[in-house]
């Protein structure tokens, strides 16, 4: 009886937080499909009539294809370069390991600490005499570095938990080191190299303080498009909801279904 | 030499097929994050020291101390510090004690957990310039948004949030977006509690409180660490949120040492003077990186 009211306060407790907590999505999603009029009523609009046209507008006045592209080539761009330099510097630390090699991934992992508005000015300078400002290629560069770090601690942990058996076993039978990556490794560790990938995409998506400050519109993501809306005149709410919400929905589903995963790569393995 | 010749060890049976060339799988990643890390702040170290002006191009020459000397004279770089700080520590504070309490809360039974914790770490994926959007527009508007409208309800006049409580609503808004962080790191270390010593714990007599203070916090304490240091490295570069919100405004309320360098740099183009303050913000995150990298290299050590 005790138990069962406790569950009872919890359930409601808890899901009042969830709600308020996910209210602002949940209010923008809502939006999204209202007309620009109902989006700013007063009183707010619980109850509507639910219309599509913000998403085809914003699709027709504002080149929102191309912003979309932009976001998955940087981010799905930037995630296989960094898989290709950490696949084999993970493997090589996994299973070579050598007085520097946890020197090595603390280096790598100060790496990361840097600010980047702290080399924001040479960076800025050095693309601009590059002429990869406003580029997807800028883009991808800049989030490959910032990524590797990260790449390269999460697929060594996942790889210092396959069994050394096998791959002692595949030693035995004669495979040389790159057969040993590609035929028994990869294979083996495909899941925690498919979720180090999801990670890299989710924070290469997301990334704003570079794509705001290095893109402006041909190579700029949905990030700093996204921006674009913040300028004072006239309220777009509901485009502005509109591609939001197409802008958020992959990442928030990829971040659900990840999350156990996430912990381990976003702590350093710090926590898992 | 000679006698370290003499006595050198014949190879023992250590080398075996096991011991291969890394160099080529290894070195592609130290190479390009060694030239990552060390170019760009040799060049913010260099531009910091001479006059550099993308709008004046006869400044030129060797400058010392000068920008720093300009940098620590002016008010504005104490205003950026003192609001880097304020933002930090109120997120810091509002996102772990929100954090502790909701990995208690959903780590107890009751209908629906699953849906309900997506729901609260949703916020952590959404794009920072979506989230500073909605919360400006949709909820702080002091016209239309629905605090607005709440406030109205009760009889208040609306506050205009961004205007009059510039760094409380960036606070606010961040601290949206990074509970969820700490929650989702908190609720997997309270997870590994060992269930048995909290079971002991509840037979001699303990009641929730004393629970939470004695077991449950104790436990988390290396994983809230954990979470203090990285979300303030995050947070000391805070920048697309005061970006589409208050753009450092108003006057320098929100302006942060991210943004004070920002604006310097590539609104006044004054590269020496925008260079120095971003030594200062290295400096800053190489005090905290320090204690980070000693917290993950002892658990390293223990795996």
């Amino acid at each position: 009886m005790n138990d069962a009211r406790k569950k009872l306060w919890t359930t409601v407790l808890a899901w009042v937080v969830a709600l308020l907590v996910f209210f602002p999505i949940l209010w923008m999603g809502l939006t999204a499909f209202k007309t620009e009029t109902v989006a700013v009523s007063t009183p707010p609009a619980l109850v509507f009539s639910p219309t599509t046209d913000n998403f085809r507008e914003v699709f027709e006045r504002s080149n929102y294809g191309r912003f979309v592209w932009n976001s998955i080539a940087v981010s799905f761009g930037s995630t296989i370069l960094a898989l290709v330099f950490a696949i084999p510097a993970a493997y090589a630390m996994a299973f070579f390991p050598t007085k520097r090699t946890s020197g090595t991934l603390l280096w790598m992992l100060s790496t990361k600490m840097m600010p980047p508005v702290g080399v924001l000015i040479p960076i800025y300078l050095l693309f601009r005499d590059a002429g990869l400002l406003d580029t997807v290629t800028g883009l991808i560069l800049i989030y490959t570095l910032i990524n590797l770090p990260i790449v390269v601690w999460m697929l060594y942990t996942y790889f210092k938990d396959v069994p050394g058996e096998i791959m002692e076993a595949g030693r035995v039978d004669g495979a040389r080191p790159m057969q040993e990556l590609f035929l028994l490794l990869i294979p083996l560790a495909l899941p925690g190299i498919a979720s180090t990938g999801l990670l890299s995409i989710i924070l290469s998506w997301n990334e704003a303080f570079w794509s705001l400050n290095l893109t402006s519109s041909g190579g700029a993501p949905l990030t700093a498009f996204i921006a674009s809306y913040s300028s004072p005149q006239g309220l777009f709410w509901a485009k502005l909801s509109a591609a939001s919400l197409m802008a958020i929905a992959p990442i928030l589903i990829i971040g659900w279904m990840s999350q156990k995963q996430l912990v381990s790569g976003l702590t350093f393995g710090a926590v898992k | 030499m000679s006698t370290l010749a003499v006595s050198k060890p014949t190879p023992g049976p250590a080398r075996n097929t096991r011991e291969i060339d890394t160099r080529p799988l290894l070195w592609p990643s130290v190479i390009v994050l060694f030239l990552w890390m060390i170019v760009p702040l040799a060049m913010t170290l260099y531009f910091s020291v001479i006059r550099y002006n993308l709008l004046n191009p006869t400044l030129t020459g060797f400058a010392g101390l000068e920008n720093y000397g300009f940098l620590f004279e002016d008010p504005v770089l104490w205003d950026a510090l003192w609001n880097t700080l304020v933002l930090v520590g109120s997120v810091l504070i509002i996102t772990v004690v929100l954090g502790t309490l909701f990995a208690v809360l959903y780590n107890a039974e009751f209908h629906g957990r699953n849906v309900a914790r997506l729901l609260v770490i949703a916020p952590f994926f959404v794009m920072p310039t979506v989230s500073a959007l909605v919360w400006k527009n949709m909820l702080m508007h002091p016209v239309n948004g629905l605090f607005a409208w709440m406030q109205g309800l009760v009889g208040m006049a609306p506050t205009d949030w961004l205007t009059n409580y510039p760094m409380l609503s960036v606070i606010i808004i961040v601290s949206w977006q990074w509970t969820p962080f700490a929650f989702l790191i908190l609720l997997t270390s309270i997870q590994s509690l060992d269930s048995e010593q909290q079971e002991a714990a509840r037979i001699d007599g303990a009641g929730p409180v004393a629970m939470f203070w004695f077991i449950i916090l104790p436990h988390l304490s290396r994983a809230i660490s954990v979470v203090i240091m990285i979300e303030t490295i995050f947070l000391l570069t805070i920048f697309a949120e005061i970006y589409v919100t208050t753009a450092g405004g108003p006057g320098t309320a929100t302006t942060n040492l991210a943004w004070l360098i920002y604006s310097v740099g590539l609104l006044q183009f004054d590269v020496g003077y925008a260079s120095a303050g971003g030594v200062i913000a290295v400096i800053l995150a190489n005090i905290v990186a320090i204690f980070l990298v000693r917290t993950v290299s002892r658990n390293l050590q223990q795996t």
